[in-house]
């Protein structure tokens, strides 16, 4: 077990922990920090404003902007559940040849890149795009679907560039269905339903939990497809924190959003811990 | 298993090996993307025999955070005027005196001297351009030479245009419109651009810095805030497109090149600075990108599709409606992501 | 593991038009990114005619292929290193229970929930502290990193619930931990040990914004190649990139087929 932590603890936490030093430092003029200037202006600038005659004022400007993010990422996860779920059952019943076979082929598209993916999609959801002409041609609809740019377009992009993320985990844990338990469920009476909830979606829970994991989080800080498929109208959290480290040249508010929201996870992550605390040995 | 352990092992060792020291005919060119033509660096290698190596970055805010962090490995960035004052304010460009390069004779005024560098001992000029709007005159009627037309449109427009999704740009055209300084530290002013800019917000397809050639080509929006050198690589397409320098002032920026602290091969940086300020090797840039250069004599190598286009070669009259970008203080800058935050949340 | 006689599939009905609708959705935008990266206009959104040019070009430019075999590297680097140690943090956390568990947990899920501007900034930071130069190098220990959960999560889960009766069997058999590893733990985790190394190279394939920060010069990798076209406007030579990747993935499943089958 020591690899794995001890290249965390090196290459992340240290860095980390540079960071969060950083996040109470005083801005540069010019960018970046000045060593020894110490603040807590950063993560008092998350929820307060100082106006010129040094009232204070409530700004909920970011806190939107963080819920945005933590909407749109549940919206995603709960998508690529819907439709990973299914598939990665599928892939667990099929014989082993044909498995690691499908494996591969969830994940083959994304060799290709994020960006030329992300142009594939506008092409296809843009007015007089792909998707229109065949709709047309099928006779389905009539004029332009005026999809691109808005929200449903982003999460159809979102949950596409999640999807792997939610499938192979649910699959990892699905594999080691046994049939004839499920078969045993029949012969006891049970119906589809019953053995689904029974025996199928127990035995994939680590596996749906692994994936959500694996979606809900990075999508938090997801902002390129947002920002192409979206039309980049409203902030995501990652363009946000983005800019602090680009056109604000404010590095400590960054660092400080940054660790805000790693708060706010952590909480998130601890609260759920606790609430469902399986005793030790099970 | 096994298996694996050794193919990692050789894998890391590979690398190590690969990474080697600075060889004495290398450059290490650190650069925009596709604003070089490779041609040309293929040419400059031919010709004195150094091996160029380019690396890419996408906005002058990246590279600069990434030498602020202390990376160094880099012989020649492409920083953007008001970008050379921070470099050189803080301490991150190399004197390089590229003013008594011998090609440095070339350079046509007032790129000689620049505010931010004026006896030119840490920059040479590369490429210069404005940031104006360019629009589809076979889609719309003869528009006024103004950021009206882009700020408060014509029925026909709304919808139709397309802003730079840059904090910076949209800051600077509304600065210009509303008629405030683009480093304004009053409050005051900053609510007459978040104004300016939130009405327009509706009547905007979308805000996007990338694709924008692309976009005008394909005919999805008929108006887009763009670089002149985009406008004119449009037109190239799409005879119809016009770029337009409105009358409130329009940004003129201007790249230049610059040595980094702790640069490997400075010796090569600057013959190749040297080597770009040849009238023809210009030219052959600024023919790749669309872009005037700053080398008097290079007219002569340019193509006639610039010379004929005013996005790039601007007609006199406009010369007083160009405004320098400058590098704005804290306070500037605070109110400005302030109101890029506010008019996006 | 049983499998019952009959075809499972009509067990649960719907799940194979549902598989089918999910790999429709995965390919369709590929297939376009294919067919268009024989766009014979400049301008990617715009279909003018079929050519072949942009193969061409993009075998001739030699930083897109440098781009390109960098972040072939770099992904298989990571994705091993990352692996090796993710199954053994997942063996390590599911065999024995103590304290601190949770945090070991947070701490292994860490790199999933820091935005990557501010992982990419730390890391610079943390490597010019210790005097690292920037390099390939760097990048493999910053991918390695944010591999790390994306392996472990999916072995974890495969791990849980699992039967460990399987390895009390073998050690009562007198195998030795190592082989009691190699001939029961291995094959049980396997689904497990392959799904999260796929995951693993795919984002390290695709990063950016800390490939960006953290590389030395000459280490600029596809993803960052490409980004950085962006301003200027991209071309459907990423197109024909992007299509000579899934070529390589293609060849590179259709090897390991063949091999797996030679081993039978």
């Amino acid at each position: 077990m020591g690899p794995a932590i001890g290249i965390i603890t090196v290459f992340m936490l240290i860095p980390l922990g540079l960071m969060a030093y950083v996040s109470i430092l005083e801005r540069g003029e010019y960018g970046g920090v000045i060593w020894d200037q110490h603040t807590t202006e950063a993560y008092f600038a998350f929820l307060f404003d100082r106006n010129l005659d040094g009232s204070v004022a409530l700004n909920t400007d970011y806190l939107s902007i963080y819920a945005r993010s933590f909407w749109l990422s549940v919206t995603t996860t709960m998508l690529a559940l819907l439709v990973g779920f299914p598939t990665a059952l599928y892939m667990a019943l099929q014989g082993p040849r044909m498995r690691a076979f499908l494996v591969f082929l969830v994940t083959v598209p994304f060799w290709t890149n994020l960006l030329v993916r992300n142009y594939a999609w506008i092409l296809l959801l843009r007015n007089n795009g792909l998707v229109e002409v065949t709709l047309r041609w099928l006779g389905i609809s009539d004029g332009p679907i005026d999809v691109l740019y808005t929200p449903f377009a982003i999460g159809v992009g979102l949950t596409y560039s999640f999807l792997p993320f939610m499938v192979l985990p649910i699959y990892a844990s699905l594999e080691k269905l046994d049939l004839r338990l499920v078969e045993a469920a029949y012969d006891l009476g049970a119906n589809r339903l019953q053995a689904l909830k029974r025996v199928v979606i127990p035995l994939a829970l680590p596996g749906i939990i692994a994936g959500s994991v694996l979606v809900f989080v990075p999508c938090l800080g997801a902002y390129v497809t947002p920002q192409l498929l979206g039309g980049s109208k409203s902030l995501m959290i990652g363009n946000l924190i983005q800019n602090q480290f680009g056109a604000a040249r404010n590095w400590p508010f960054g660092s400080a959003l940054a660790f805000v929201l790693l708060a706010i996870v952590l909480v998130a992550m601890i609260a759920y811990a606790l609430r469902f605390r399986r005793a030790p040995g099970t | 298993m096994t298996g694996f352990k050794k193919i990692a092992l050789a894998a890391v060792a590979a690398v190590g090996l690969g990474s080697t020291t600075a060889n004495a005919d290398e450059l290490f060119l650190y650069n925009w993307s596709n604003y070089i033509p490779p041609d040309l660096l293929e040419r400059f290698e031919e010709e004195t025999g150094i091996d160029v190596t380019l690396d890419v970055y996408d906005s002058n805010e990246s590279m600069l955070a990434k030498l602020q962090a202390g990376a160094t490995g880099y012989d020649i960035v492409v920083p953007s005027g008001y970008m050379v004052r921070t470099m050189i304010a803080q301490g991150i460009a190399q004197e390089i005196n590229a003013s008594e390069l011998e090609n440095f004779s070339n350079v046509a005024s007032p790129h000689d001297s620049p505010p931010f560098d004026p006896e030119r001992k840490y920059s040479a000029p590369y490429m210069w351009g404005t940031t104006g709007l360019a629009y589809d005159s076979e889609r719309a009627p003869e528009l006024e030479e103004s950021w009206k037309e882009f700020f408060e449109p014509r029925d026909e427009l709304k919808g139709q245009i397309v802003a730079l999704n840059d904090p910076v740009e949209a800051w600077n055209a509304a600065a210009h419109y509303v008629g405030v300084s683009k480093c304004t530290e009053s409050s005051e002013d900053a609510e007459k651009i978040l104004e300016v800019l939130e009405n327009q917000k509706p009547h905007l397809a979308m805000y996007s810095s990338s694709g924008t050639i692309d976009r005008m080509v394909a005919g999805e929006v008929i108006m887009h805030h763009m670089w002149n050198g985009a406008a004119h690589r449009a037109k190239a397409k799409r005879e119809s497109i016009t770029y337009v320098y409105p009358k409130e002032g329009l940004d003129v920026w201007g790249d230049h090149f610059v040595v980094p602290q702790g640069a490997p091969n400075v010796e090569n940086a600057k013959t190749f600075i040297n080597w770009m300020l040849d009238p023809k090797n210009a030219a052959e840039a600024s023919n790749y990108t669309g872009y005037m250069n700053a080398i008097a004599g290079s007219g002569e190598y340019l193509d006639d599709s610039l010379k004929a286009d005013p996005a790039v070669n601007m007609p006199e009259e406009y010369a007083d409606r160009l405004r320098p970008l400058l590098d704005c203080s804290t306070t500037a800058r605070e109110l400005r992501d302030k109101v890029w935050t506010q008019l996006k949340k | 593991m049983a499998r019952v006689k009959r075809n499972p599939l009509w067990t649960f009905p719907g799940i194979a038009p549902a598989a089918l609708t999910l790999f429709a959705y995965m390919y369709v935008p590929i297939i376009i990114l294919i067919v268009f990266s024989f766009n014979e206009n400049r301008i990617a959104t715009i279909w003018t005619g079929f050519s072949t040019q942009w193969y061409g070009i993009v075998l001739g430019n030699d930083d897109i292929i440098r781009a390109a075999r960098n972040s072939l590297v770099i992904a298989t680097s990571a994705m091993l290193i990352a692996t090796v140690a993710a199954t053994f943090a997942a063996i390590g956390m599911t065999r024995h229970r103590f304290r601190g568990q949770d945090g070991i947990n947070a701490m292994l899920a860490l790199p999933l929930v820091v935005p990557e501007i501010v992982t990419a900034v730390a890391t610079l930071l943390f490597f010019v502290l210790i005097g690292l130069k920037l390099g390939i190098l760097t990048v493999i220990i910053a991918h390695t990193v944010f591999c790390i959960p994306f392996a472990y999560l999916p072995i974890r889960a495969r791990l849980e619930g699992m039967d460990p009766t399987l390895e009390h069997a073998a050690a009562d058999l007198y195998a030795n931990p190592w082989q009691a590893f190699r001939r029961v733990t291995l094959p049980l985790l396997w689904p497990g040990i392959l799904s999260g190394a796929v995951l693993a190279f795919i984002i390290s394939l695709d990063d950016f914004v800390i490939t960006y920060f953290v590389a030395g010069a000459g280490a600029t990798t596809l993803p960052v190649y490409i980004f950085g076209m962006i301003r200027i406007g991209v071309t459907p030579e990423v197109n024909a990139i992007s299509a000579l990747m899934l070529i390589i993935s293609i060849a590179f499943v259709t090897l390991s087929f063949l091999i797996g089958r030679i081993k039978r």
